[in-house]
């Protein structure tokens, strides 16, 4: 019987050898059902197993989303891989240590504590036993449910982990082959796939004869229902006759998009679900005097990875072979298996590195489209490559969210209560999620699945438009969440998911309140703030930028706190920037408070990473819409942070070995895109509080100042 | 039609019977199998695609195989051994993330390099300006060509 303070993935996969095996030749065979979306995740997961069982990391080979060859983990998302996969695989090395440490004392006669372990080999006081992991292998039986109990090793005694060990998959990537893409098969078909414009629209008339002449009569249609893909040899042929086919389809019916639709505002006049009302902490009895509130948004934003999304397939001997850059192998095969009505054990799917991925983006809808020209070429792998159109046009978006902020205050305007409104549709639509394919293909079919109504994530999992919908600050909270049942946008998680919208609604709330106060933005928080771990990160950010000094004429800085889904890392950011015809950053300090951090450096990638995302989103980016359509489906049209915008930044790592380690890969998204706000709003004299903060927005809030 | 179409690439004499007008990214990922030089929007927005034609940054998305006829290009793939210094101070540096736009930078910086042995901190972004990253990793970026900069001076004075 295992514990539930396991970590979920060991109580998922309790069995030893789901995890870890030792096959000849001095390796070490470990398995993880989370996987690289160039987040750095396996080197971290190395580290972790290279520490327990002492051996070199390099001796680790590491297999990674497989559904037939690793651990069930679900999804991964939500920062929270090295809890739970490293959780497990930390539990699972220092177990298998132990059983080899048990079976060598056997053998040598000795007992266990004369025994140490060097790069695998087993040391009897210090001196070469003989013995080592793999001749040990064969006596231990792994094949046992892990107990979870033996001891770890202390933070003092970790060699690897809190190192800067070099990610594992960059060397090939440059100039290598490393990708999905760049996957390849003898006799390999490629394929294109047309997707429909917007929610329901049906094809009124497809140019067929025309996609065959631009594919050179080389390639060839395969339909079902809306569903069209065009199929052949050479990529450059069937590139060219899905253009056509871009071009030429005429769609009619399904939803009515247009460019109100882009704005949160129009969250308020769809259909709701009842209001849910949640709260943290009790009111007192103390009155209020007065009474604020205030309205933020955020828009709907769009994954932008740099790859269109890829897969390939292969049905052969009734068994469908897909390779996919989804985060989520176990759940996009049950999809996958019930949009095509198979069986889920004759469904095969394989993780295979993409390029960056930020949330459910169109890897699992190009994993379908895939496995749908794969069953009507049986025997034959076809390789799918979306467009740059499809990425930024059909694939899920992040939602936009309404926020309305209100807080009763006391005399010394510190509020004694505070509610936050939110308004959103789902930040979880992804495939598997409450039973639903949710595959756009799979709708797009003839008698396509009858999914569900959409849900969003419950406050145990983190919440999902709810997300940091409270704040760790000290008065009592209440939430009041307005689900938009139904929405004609399609949208899903994407990286922090509501943190973005409701730490950018709070802490710019929280500097409207220090300003009404007459306080400091910094010890207004402080003064409203007793978790010691936000209390370090608050001050050490201040102090790291110099809070409070004197900044050159038109330079305005401004801050920002939260804790990552309130149990996720710690981060406080200052941003210092410039307001001429737009906004430009310069600058970035980050403290944060991660715990034990596997891997310094890595960490530090993702957090400024993560810091320039946000300030891509805050500044430039949203999903516009308009004739049925999304019209940003082009970088032209979609801009995103350029090299020559990019701000300096700077990161403290304040968290100790001895605490766990905490989700860092979302951490800096809701406070860097506030302290940009509230950067924008001291430098303007006006607050802006809805997203982007372009230069028309600028415009506008200042002719009405 | 298909033409007899013959060019360098990285070095190597290449000849190939294919129609004038196919994008020179498909001629080299799919005929020559030089996976290095990364699709991202075929429309010169991104810069994942770029190689380097007569040493100069050139867009293979839609540079068509026709106008490369008797030209020198150079993909990625000359940075995949340890040889020049722009793979060593991108290892060095932890100059990426997911890396999918590395090859396209990479060629920039080695253009850039190519010309101007101590280029300025603007000068590398300029150089850089059109490349996407998405990820957030472009301060390593331009850290690990100013590293790489270093490294060729010094090899120059050696």
């Amino acid at each position: 019987m295992i514990p539930n303070a396991l970590p979920q993935s060991l109580v998922d996969n309790p069995r030893i050898d789901q995890w870890i095996s030792f096959p000849s030749g001095g390796r070490v065979a470990l398995r993880t059902g989370k996987v690289e979306l160039g987040q750095g995740l396996l080197t971290a997961l190395l580290q972790i197993a290279a520490d327990e069982l002492d051996v070199a990391a390099a001796r680790i080979l590491l297999t990674s989303g497989d559904t037939e060859a690793a651990p069930n983990e679900g999804y991964t998302a939500g920062s929270r891989s090295v809890e739970l996969s490293g959780g497990a695989i930390r539990l699972v090395c220092a177990e298998v240590r132990a059983l080899m440490l048990e079976a060598a004392a056997e053998r040598l006669g000795c007992p266990a504590r004369a025994l140490s372990v060097s790069d695998g080999a087993i040391l009897r006081d210090g001196v070469e036993s003989g013995l080592d992991y793999w001749t040990l292998a064969e006596a231990v039986n792994l094949a046992r449910t892990a107990s979870g109990t033996a001891p770890a090793k202390p933070a003092a005694a970790l060699r690897v982990v809190g190192t800067d060990v070099p990610r594992r998959d960059l060397p090939d990537k440059l100039g290598g082959a490393p990708f999905i893409q760049d996957i390849s098969f003898p006799g390999m078909l490629h394929a294109r796939v047309l997707h429909r414009p917007r929610k329901g629209a049906h094809i009124a008339h497809l140019d067929e004869a025309g996609a065959l002449r631009a594919g050179h009569g080389s390639v060839s249609l395969v339909r079902s229902g809306d569903l069209v893909a065009v199929v052949g040899e050479r990529e450059w042929q069937v590139d060219a006759a899905c253009k056509r086919l871009r071009e030429r389809t005429q769609w009619e019916g399904g939803v009515t998009i247009n460019a109100a639709d882009g704005e949160a505002t129009s969250l308020l006049s769809r259909p709701l679900a009842p209001a849910r009302v949640i709260h943290q902490g009790q009111a007192g009895d103390a009155p209020a005097t007065s009474r604020i509130e205030a309205t933020y948004s955020k828009p709907y934003i769009a994954h932008g990875s740099i790859a269109p999304s890829c897969a390939l397939a292969r049905f052969e001997d009734g068994r469908l072979t897909i390779w996919t850059h989804s985060q989520g192998v176990f759940l996009l095969r049950g999809a996958v298996a019930r949009a095509l009505k198979l069986p889920a054990e004759a469904v095969h799917v394989i993780h295979h590195q993409g390029a960056g991925c930020y949330g459910h983006n169109g890897a699992d809808d190009a994993a379908f489209d895939a496995a749908f020209v794969a069953m009507a070429r049986p025997g034959q792998t076809v390789r799918v490559l979306w467009t740059r159109e499809d990425e930024l046009g059909v694939a899920p978006f992040g939602a936009a969210m309404q926020v309305k902020v209100s807080a009763d205050l006391d005399d010394d305007g510190r509020p004694l209560a505070w509610t936050q409104e939110i308004w959103s549709p789902t930040h979880a639509a992804r495939p598997g999620i409450n039973g639903a394919v949710n595959l756009l293909g799979a709708q797009e079919m003839e008698d396509p699945p009858q999914d569900p109504p959409p849900i969003d994530l419950n406050e145990a999992a983190g919440g999902g438009a709810t997300r940091n919908g409270f704040s760790l600050y000290d008065f009592p909270q209440t939430m009041v969440h307005h689900f938009v049942a139904d929405n004609p946008i399609r949208t899903s998680s994407m990286r922090g998911l509501g943190a973005f919208a409701n730490v950018f609604a709070i802490e710019s709330f929280m500097d409207e309140l220090a300003e009404a106060a007459g306080a400091d933005p910094v010890a207004y928080r402080l003064s409203l703030m007793n978790d010691r771990r936000a209390r370090a990160v608050i001050e050490t950010a201040a102090q790291m930028s110099g809070w409070g000094a004197a900044t050159p004429d038109g330079v305005a800085r401004g801050f920002a706190f939260s804790r990552y889904k309130n149990f996720a890392a710690y981060l406080a950011a200052v941003v210092e920037l410039k307001v001429d015809e737009d906004v430009r950053v310069s600058r970035v300090w980050c403290a944060v408070d991660a715990g034990r951090v596997i891997n310094p450096d890595g960490a530090r990638n993702q957090i400024e990473g993560g810091a320039i995302q946000a300030t891509s989103w805050a500044l430039k980016e949203q999903v516009r819409f308009a004739d049925g359509q999304v019209v940003s489906n082009r970088w032209e049209t979609y801009p995103i942070l350029r090299f020559s915008e990019v701000p300096e930044i700077e990161t403290r790592l304040l968290g100790t070995p001895e605490d766990p380690p905490l989700g860092i890969g979302e951490v800096s998204q809701g406070p860097v895109g506030a302290a940009i706000g509230n950067a924008v709003a001291s430098a303007l004299g006006v607050r802006l509080r809805h997203l982007p903060l372009t230069r028309e927005r600028i415009m506008a809030a200042l002719l009405e100042a | 039609m298909a033409s007899d179409i013959a060019f360098r690439v990285n070095g190597i004499e290449r000849r190939i019977a294919i129609e004038e007008s196919v994008p020179l990214i498909h001629v080299l990922r799919n005929e020559l199998d030089l996976k290095a030089t990364r699709f991202g929007c075929g429309e010169e927005q991104c810069g994942a695609c770029m190689v380097l034609l007569d040493g100069q940054p050139a867009y293979a998305c839609t540079l068509i195989v026709g106008e490369a006829a008797g030209r020198s290009i150079e993909t990625a793939e000359v940075l995949a051994d340890g040889a020049h210094p722009l793979r060593a101070a991108f290892l060095e540096e932890q100059a990426g993330q997911c890396g999918y736009c590395l090859s396209g930078i990479l060629l920039s910086a080695k253009a850039l390099l190519d010309r101007t042995a101590s280029p300025t901190r603007a000068e590398i972004i300029a150089a850089l300006e059109p490349h996407l990253c998405r990820c957030g990793a472009q301060g390593r970026m331009v850290r690990a060509v100013e590293r790489a900069a270093a490294s060729l001076r010094n090899e120059v004075a050696a």
